[in-house]
């Protein structure tokens, strides 16, 4: 019984990384061939996850709880990648399918900061100087 | 009590992340964690100016299943939409005006939003008045960053910032 229910976990796994996969040869743009590989992996390492806990748990002396440890860093890794991927790609006006944003939409915090500072150059060169 | 001990919740949750990581649940990994978790905030203390508060242990338990739920979905979406016919996808832009004012909480918002159907977040705005998001598969936008804000960002401002 726990043999199928492993089987069937890892299969389902398996099914779902390689979608994830195909979603990067089929996908037509960059920004679309993100959405693949941080949302079909994260079932598909999640259930072969659940079955390595389920395995070592029932095999193993004790129980084994890194797995959820590891979900747990992927759900916090895979987006904040994706997402620093996907601002890289604005900023360098990868080709894209959807209309691409306004430039003074993607304009981030750190040049904004540098547009600010920029007249206040002036008082640093007269600071330095004295 | 808040400098020598400045973020109570982010301690316990090192704890538990080192027991989870040994393995194991002797006296000495327990002290050994908590004075990890003890002493790793004090380090980090620049890199959380603010104090953490969490208001509504109870919403954020429930808005996490809703999350594990709704990541399901998001992958069978994914999933049938690259099974499907991908030149008939209609992917965009769309704006989402933000409420949320804490780092904590909008870096939670645009995770949550990686994670769950069809979108992933791309960029927030220079002053924080929105984050820019990136759909797969969208007839209306205006119904999605409705959606988005009510499904995820009304119970993240409940739980982090109501007064």
């Amino acid at each position: 019984m726990l043999d199928l229910v492993l089987s069937l976990l890892i299969l389902a796994g398996a099914t779902f990384t390689f979608i994830g996969s195909l979603g990067l040869a089929r996908l037509q743009d960059f920004y679309t061939r993100l959405h693949g590989p941080t949302k079909a992996t994260t079932l598909g390492v999640g259930s072969l996850l659940i079955a390595s806990a389920l395995y070592f748990s029932t095999r193993g002396e004790s129980i084994s709880l890194h797995e959820v440890l590891v979900t747990l860093f992927l759900f916090i890794t895979a987006p904040a990648s994706a997402h620093l991927l996907s601002k890289a790609a604005l900023h360098l006006h990868v080709r894209s399918l959807a209309p691409l944003p306004q430039e003074s939409a993607i304009a981030d915090e750190g040049s904004a900061q540098r547009q600010k500072d920029s007249p206040s150059a002036e008082s640093n060169k007269l600071f330095l100087k004295t | 009590m808040h400098r020598w001990l400045p973020h109570p919740l982010i301690t316990l949750a090192l704890t538990l992340v080192w027991l989870l990581l040994v393995n194991s649940l002797t006296t000495g990994q327990i002290v050994l964690g908590l004075l990890l978790a003890w002493a790793i905030p004090l380090f980090t203390l620049r890199f959380w100016p603010e104090t953490l508060h969490i208001r509504r242990p109870g919403l954020l338990l429930r808005f996490a299943v809703r999350v594990l739920a709704d990541i399901v979905t998001a992958n069978l979406t994914v999933a049938r939409l690259i099974l499907g016919r991908p030149e008939q996808l209609r992917p965009v832009f769309v704006e989402v005006p933000l409420l949320l004012k804490s780092d904590l909480a909008i870096s939670l918002l645009a995770n949550t939003i990686s994670l769950t159907p069809g979108t992933v977040s791309s960029c927030l705005s220079a002053n924080r008045d929105y984050l820019l998001v990136h759909t797969l598969d969208t007839a209306d936008a205006d119904a999605l960053a409705a959606t988005i804000k009510t499904r995820y960002e009304a119970p993240l401002q409940e739980i982090f910032e109501s007064c």
